[in-house]
């Protein structure tokens, strides 16, 4: 698995003609588009009150706060700007992951990245009583990238290398070991347990614009880093050896990437929540429309995880009107059958 | 193994390797009775300790008498009501939980494929959530609730990693899935809760010995009485079944039939034990390769394992009762003592590349 390229990129695409690969990938960018816009429009109409077309252009562009229907699109954008940017970093850090890793089932929560960045942030909630996103950010950081350092070299120890089912058990222990610690913080501090448990479901609801402008910086230099790497990230598809024959500096590609990664997903938990699937499901929904090349890979992954990550946001908000289900529990629950089939479609030899 | 090879390399006659395999087996033999030796007296010792201390300690002659029946005043109340079918409970979950870990970790060749990390317990704890958050059951019915759940989880698992037979790291990823799939509901129904009912549900998602009286004891060890003998009577099969499935099937063990069964009673097992206590951190994961390690290689691990489960439950919460500077469940400790040794085993079995 580790070694042949092919296996982390599901069967068909690889042997598309090229001309027929560019007619996919149009019809993909096409499909991808409206599929967000529906998704942005559907985020900023339905809710517990569902309202009109008119009143969404309305609500967005010149809001009447004393109409109620405008009001509520007025409050809605914030989370479907919120939904896109986490939905599209968690996209492209998922890539990222997948492509340095050469493994097709990396997820920044499968790996234990997000349960790192919860313990981080819980310790800050209880140590030194933070409470705002800015000051979540920082600790989530530091506790992906710690994180994820520590479950790669783990799961990479040993003679085959990082193979799937390693890396996914070193990252499944390393969250089980760091929720029992979580778990020792919040049963002696019921009042930590208590902000902590809203925090620890992902959820879309609890950023106003101005944090939200604050996290952006963080995001756009994930981006441009995960941009920059992505010609590496396809040598290194290729094996590391193959790669440094092709003139790629293989370590500075790793670095650039992990970096990228970790602020993507670092920066997506700190705001969101940790919020699981997203970054599993959505490359490989990618990689059917694109082929395994990077360079198309990374601005796909964007779209299509800002449209998954709002649709599921927008099934959470009307399933269970007038309340509503977390944007991360949806996506756990639709997520995990595409993993379990993405198991079932590969060899076992391969994982 | 490497005794065998030595003495065929030096040419010796088929009568001189058979006394080196004697020998050697000779002496596995003795190794693993002093290893179950010494783990029932520490299990033993653990027992009289924790009958014997607490709020107001009690010599052992008092406890002795108390558990002859005799009324001692303040003893018989503190030791007999109250210490009793908890330090029963602990031994009870803790050889449970040993011996299935153990079985899962040896059938699926994989240290790291315990119970807990692989979904099973997740189907029980889940259960337990939404039933102690959203309909306030307690007692009995909660127990029976998070048993059948947890069997039925079990069997989704094992039903979707079928492909013409099931792979151990095909039924490992799925179940790391589904187990994905249950925190998420467990992490919405802990939000659906008032903060008493959260801190009720994480506490018993943690694992407590602290709901163990004497109405939970009898079912435990009842069921316990039943589940654990078949688990060590189906576990001889194992050693076949770790050859490979044409090995086994050349063996006369049929692979396909006797995973499932073995994994119904492991998972039964597992599923009983949460649901008296919760899901005790990491012991299901720990005591197999720690008795793998005191027999240091092969040899039936079972049993041992399971005195090893009931030493850490018992040991762990001596130390969460008594030494932390408040009170813990016993979770809490083996997942803090348990953590970095995962860790340090993860480390170690990646770069042996070796199974338990």
């Amino acid at each position: 698995m580790t070694l042949t390229p092919t296996a982390a990129t599901p069967a068909a695409p690889t042997r598309v003609r090229p001309a027929s690969l560019r007619r996919r990938r149009t019809v993909g960018l096409v499909v991808g588009v409206v599929a967000l816009l529906l998704a942005v429009l559907a985020s900023l109409a339905f809710g517990a009150r569902v309202v009109g077309w008119q009143d969404v252009v309305a609500g967005v562009l010149h809001p009447d706060t004393s109409q109620i229907a405008q009001a509520a699109v007025q409050s809605r954008v914030a989370r479907t700007v919120l939904g896109l940017l986490v939905g599209a970093a968690l996209g492209v850090g998922g890539a990222v992951l997948q492509g340095l890793t050469r493994n097709p089932l990396a997820d920044p929560g499968l790996l234990g990245i997000s349960s790192g960045a919860s313990l981080a942030v819980v310790l800050g909630i209880m140590l030194l009583g933070l409470s705002t996103l800015t000051q979540y950010v920082w600790l989530a950081f530091a506790g992906a990238a710690l994180t994820s350092l520590l479950v790669y070299a783990i799961g990479s120890l040993g003679r085959e290398g990082a193979t799937p089912l390693k890396l996914a058990l070193a990252g499944a222990a390393t969250t089980a070991a760091l929720s029992s610690a979580i778990s020792m913080v919040l049963l002696s501090r019921t009042d930590v347990l208590d902000t902590f448990r809203f925090w620890q479901v992902g959820s879309l609801g609890r950023a106003s614009l101005a944090e939200i402008g604050q996290l952006a910086p963080f995001l756009v230099a994930g981006a441009v880093l995960a941009v920059g790497s992505a010609r590496g990230m396809d040598a290194i598809a290729l094996g590391d050896d193959v790669a440094v024959g092709l003139g790629q500096r293989v370590g500075l590609v790793r670095a650039a990437g992990g970096v990228a990664a970790v602020l993507l997903c670092g920066t997506a938990v700190a705001a969101a929540g940790p919020i699981g699937f997203v970054g599993l499901v959505v490359p490989h929904l990618a990689r059917v429309l694109t082929g395994p090349g990077h360079r198309w890979l990374l601005p796909y992954s964007a779209v299509l995880g800002a449209s998954l990550l709002l649709a599921a946001d927008v099934v959470g908000r009307v399933v269970a009107r007038p309340q509503e289900v977390e944007v991360g529990i949806v996506t756990a629950v639709l997520g995990a059958p595409v993993f379990i089939a993405i198991i079932r479609r590969h060899k076992v030899r391969e994982l | 193994m490497t005794a065998l090879l030595g003495a065929r390399a030096a040419g010796g006659t088929p009568a001189a390797t058979g006394a080196v395999v004697a020998r050697g087996r000779r002496a596995r033999t003795r190794r693993r009775r002093t290893v179950v030796a010494v783990l029932s007296l520490l299990v033993a010792a653990l027992v009289v300790v924790t009958l014997c201390v607490g709020e107001r300690v009690y010599t052992p002659l008092e406890v002795l008498r108390v558990l002859l029946g005799e009324q001692v005043p303040g003893a018989s109340f503190n030791v007999g009501v109250l210490r009793a079918p908890r330090v029963l409970t602990g031994a009870l979950v803790g050889v449970a939980f040993g011996t299935a870990g153990a079985v899962f970790q040896t059938m699926l060749r994989n240290a790291l494929a315990s119970p807990d990390i692989i979904g099973v317990s997740a189907g029980s704890s889940a259960a337990a959530v939404v039933a102690i958050t959203m309909f306030g059951l307690s007692g009995p019915a909660l127990s029976a609730v998070a048993v059948v759940v947890g069997l039925a989880v079990a069997v989704v698992i094992y039903a979707l990693s079928w492909r013409g037979g099931v792979h151990g790291a095909r039924l490992v990823l799925i179940g790391i899935a589904v187990g994905a799939m249950l925190q998420s509901v467990i992490a919405y129904a802990m939000t659906r809760a008032g903060i008493y009912d959260a801190n009720e549900a994480l506490r018993w998602l943690t694992g407590s010995l602290n709901s163990a009286f004497w109405a939970t004891v009898g079912p435990l060890a009842g069921s316990l009485a039943l589940l654990v003998p078949t688990l060590l009577v189906l576990a001889r099969r194992l050693p076949a079944l770790q050859l490979g499935d044409d090995a086994a099937a050349g063996l006369g063990v049929a692979p396909d039939r006797s995973r499932l069964a073995l994994l119904v009673v492991a998972v039964a097992t597992i599923a009983v034990a949460t649901a008296a206590t919760g899901p005790i951190a990491f012991v299901a994961f720990l005591s197999g390769p720690i008795a793998h390690r005191l027999l240091r290689g092969t040899g039936r691990l079972l049993v041992p394992a399971g005195l090893v489960g009931a030493v850490l439950v018992l040991g762990a919460d001596l130390v969460g009762q008594h030494l932390l500077p408040a009170r813990f469940p016993v979770g809490v400790v083996t997942g803090v003592l348990g953590a970095p040794y995962l860790l340090w085993l993860l480390a170690r079995t990646n770069r042996s590349g070796g199974s338990l």
